[in-house]
């Protein structure tokens, strides 16, 4: 579903990023872990086509992202891959069901209301669907923007330090969500990660 | 579904939002309320001039005696003798003269005595019943009938002078024979009698007073008063068929009989066959006669441009209130930007285009333009209606709140809308150029 042939990426003129190739088929979990300044979350952003490397190739399901224009893209972006962030950011205006219904309508035209009220239901946040994000604690936060980064089925899942400012039940309910989700709707799973309970967890692992 | 996000949004920093709309709807309500008086005032101030020339009155101020007799809103400038007018209204440069004599008033509405002309010269048919003839009859307009529920047949007692507690002239009913039809003119609020009337119902009321010397013991001269008459017919011959006609019937009927000799009227509606009476008049009245002529068309265009000052400087004021909610849009977008950014950068992670984010940006100040200005637009004509209870009151003129003035309140949508999209500028233009990876690798 994803893999990466000889990326490297530079900030400027100073540190140079040599990335090694990574591969993850659909409903296969893989997590690359990296100490800080090894470039995890610029590696994360370009899988995520939110960054364009200098060179190598980044070809999900079979789309080499290179060869996207920037309007393509964002259109690529919203309907094939999903995004979980270290910290969850929500349209604060918008109810948890309008954001999750938001990123299908953004990515395919479509409101899919009701399917994201089932997906928000697997995570356990029936109770709290017309409620503002701000209203719900970190970890239920957390879980929401996985049921957006779900909503439209995408080829693959990138998750950024998703649990790492999660008390350990809540890291260990997250990580089982993401890779229980991400095989049920047949995504590639890649998480980014220092959070050394999740290198229990993900038996794929990739070091930087 | 953006302009549901933008709405959301705007309504997600109430205070913001409400302070922007407050200073938009502020300043479309003002330039509304400018552009529904400026439109309606000078049609209603040159509706009543449509046919008048030239005003024949007392010397004063020019102003004062148009708007005293076209408008019946001043006081008069003073009387001027009758006999005296007459040579004037006869001069072959006139197409018609009115006479106007004030004198009383019923619970401050005038009663004017003139001639059926002036219901002719406003457009006014009568709604019921027929026009004034006889002495002490009237016709009421028809904004003092529905107000005062007056109906033909009724009869009341008029107070001298202007104000409605002015002495009661007890000794003389009017008689209400008709009701004009509304004009949406002056005549509307007024009470119309013919001249002589006014004239008997003060050499009655005021005995003993200079104006009413010979008048005191009119009947004794009934036979004199005819050789007034034919004195005055000797000036031209319109004045003399109508007179004669009231005359005769007058003694048919055995009233009272007045003597036109040392009378007086107020003011007389000119106007004129050609255009020669507008240049030559004003000079040779006020060389010849202790009268004045003024052009109501010339003070009126004089009262507006003293007007305007003060109108433009209020236009001035509502569009420096326009700039001001500008501002506060822009700052409104602009500071919410710093804490938007992540939105805007998950927006696009999740699908979203630059130019959604831009066009989010920019509907949100629309939104806040757009309620601004329909709020505006109702609470300007809500202003004008309450302006417009007041001056009818006071001034007889009242506005029609309902009014579209269709162009002019299309430019000021379409200056709101400008104002709008110029302080969404700078911020969707920022929204539209954010680098996502940068704002979320450094949250």
């Amino acid at each position: 579903m994803i893999s990466t042939q000889n990326i490297r990426f530079a900030y400027g003129k100073g540190a140079q990023f040599n990335f090694p190739d990574i591969t993850a088929q659909a409903g296969q979990s893989l997590l690359i872990t990296g100490g800080s300044g090894r470039g995890k979350t610029t590696l994360l952003h370009i899988l995520g086509g939110l960054l364009r490397p200098q060179s190598g190739q980044v070809l999900i399901d079979g789309t080499d992202l290179a060869s996207l224009s920037e309007n393509k893209l964002d259109r690529f972006r919203g309907s094939n891959i999903g995004l979980v962030l270290q910290q969850a950011y929500f349209v604060s205006s918008l109810n948890v069901l309008e954001n999750v219904v938001l990123a299908s309508w953004l990515a395919t035209g479509k409101q899919a209301t009701d399917k994201a009220k089932q997906l928000l239901q697997e995570l356990d946040l029936t109770d709290h669907l017309h409620k503002l994000p701000s209203q719900l604690s970190i970890g239920q936060q957390q879980r929401v923007s996985i049921a957006r980064a779900l909503i439209n089925q995408p080829k693959l899942l990138l998750a950024d330090e998703p649990t790492s400012s999660l008390d350990d039940e809540n890291a260990f309910r997250v990580a089982d969500m993401l890779s229980h989700l991400a095989k049920q709707y047949g995504s590639a799973l890649v998480i980014v990660t220092h959070d050394q309970r999740l290198k229990d967890r993900f038996p794929n692992q990739t070091s930087l | 579904m953006i302009t549901k996000i933008a709405w959301k949004n705007i309504w997600f920093k109430p205070l913001n939002t409400a302070l922007s709309i407050i200073l938009l709807t502020a300043s479309v309500a003002i330039i509304t309320l400018l552009i529904l008086l400026d439109e309606q005032f000078e049609k209603k101030f040159n509706s009543n001039i449509d046919g008048i020339d030239m005003v024949l009155g007392a010397q004063g101020s020019p102003l004062q005696l148009i708007l005293s007799s076209v408008y019946q809103v001043d006081a008069p400038t003073g009387n001027i003798d009758y006999a005296e007018a007459k040579t004037w209204m006869h001069s072959p440069m006139v197409k018609s003269a009115i006479p106007l004599a004030f004198g009383d008033n019923y619970l401050g509405y005038r009663i004017v005595g003139t001639t059926p002309e002036y219901l002719t010269k406003y457009g006014a048919a009568l709604n019921e019943g027929k026009v004034f003839d006889k002495n002490f009859e009237v016709v009421v307009g028809s904004a003092i009938a529905q107000k005062l529920g007056v109906k033909v047949g009724d009869k009341f007692f008029g107070s001298h002078g202007d104000a409605a507690e002015g002495e009661l002239h007890e000794d003389h009913a009017y008689h209400v024979t008709g009701i004009a039809a509304p004009t949406g003119k002056v005549v509307d609020n007024l009470i119309l009698c013919n001249v002589p009337s006014v004239w008997a119902m003060h050499d009655h009321g005021e005995e003993g007073h200079g104006e009413s010397a010979e008048g005191g013991d009119y009947h004794e001269h009934e036979g004199h008063n005819h050789e007034a008459v034919a004195n005055g017919e000797a000036h031209g011959h319109e004045g003399h068929d109508h007179d004669a006609h009231a005359e005769s019937e007058e003694h048919h009927d055995h009233e009272e009989v007045i003597s036109e000799e040392g009378k007086e009227i107020t003011a007389v509606l000119i106007q004129f066959r050609g255009k020669m009476g507008f240049i030559t008049w004003p000079r040779l009245v006020a060389q010849n006669t202790k009268m004045q002529a003024a052009s109501p068309a010339r003070e009126i265009n004089r009262l507006f441009t003293l007007f305007g000052i003060g109108l433009d400087a209020l236009q001035y004021l509502a569009y420096g209130i326009m700039l001001i909610s500008g501002i506060s849009i822009f700052i409104a977008l602009y500071n919410t930007l710093k804490e938007r950014k992540y939105e805007f950068a998950l927006l696009r992670v999740n699908g979203a285009s630059r130019l959604q984010l831009l066009l989010l940006v920019l509907i949100e100040s629309l939104l806040l333009c757009i309620t601004g200005f329909v709020f505006g637009t109702i609470v300007g004509r809500v202003a004008l209606s309450l302006i417009s209870g007041s001056s009818e009151s006071e001034f007889k003129i009242s506005f029609n709140p309902l009014e579209f003035v269709w162009e002019k309140e299309g430019y000021l949508l379409g200056l709101t809308i400008f104002v709008g999209i110029l302080a969404a500028v700078i911020p969707a233009v920022k929204a539209y150029s954010l680098n996502i990876s940068k704002t979320l690798a450094n949250a």
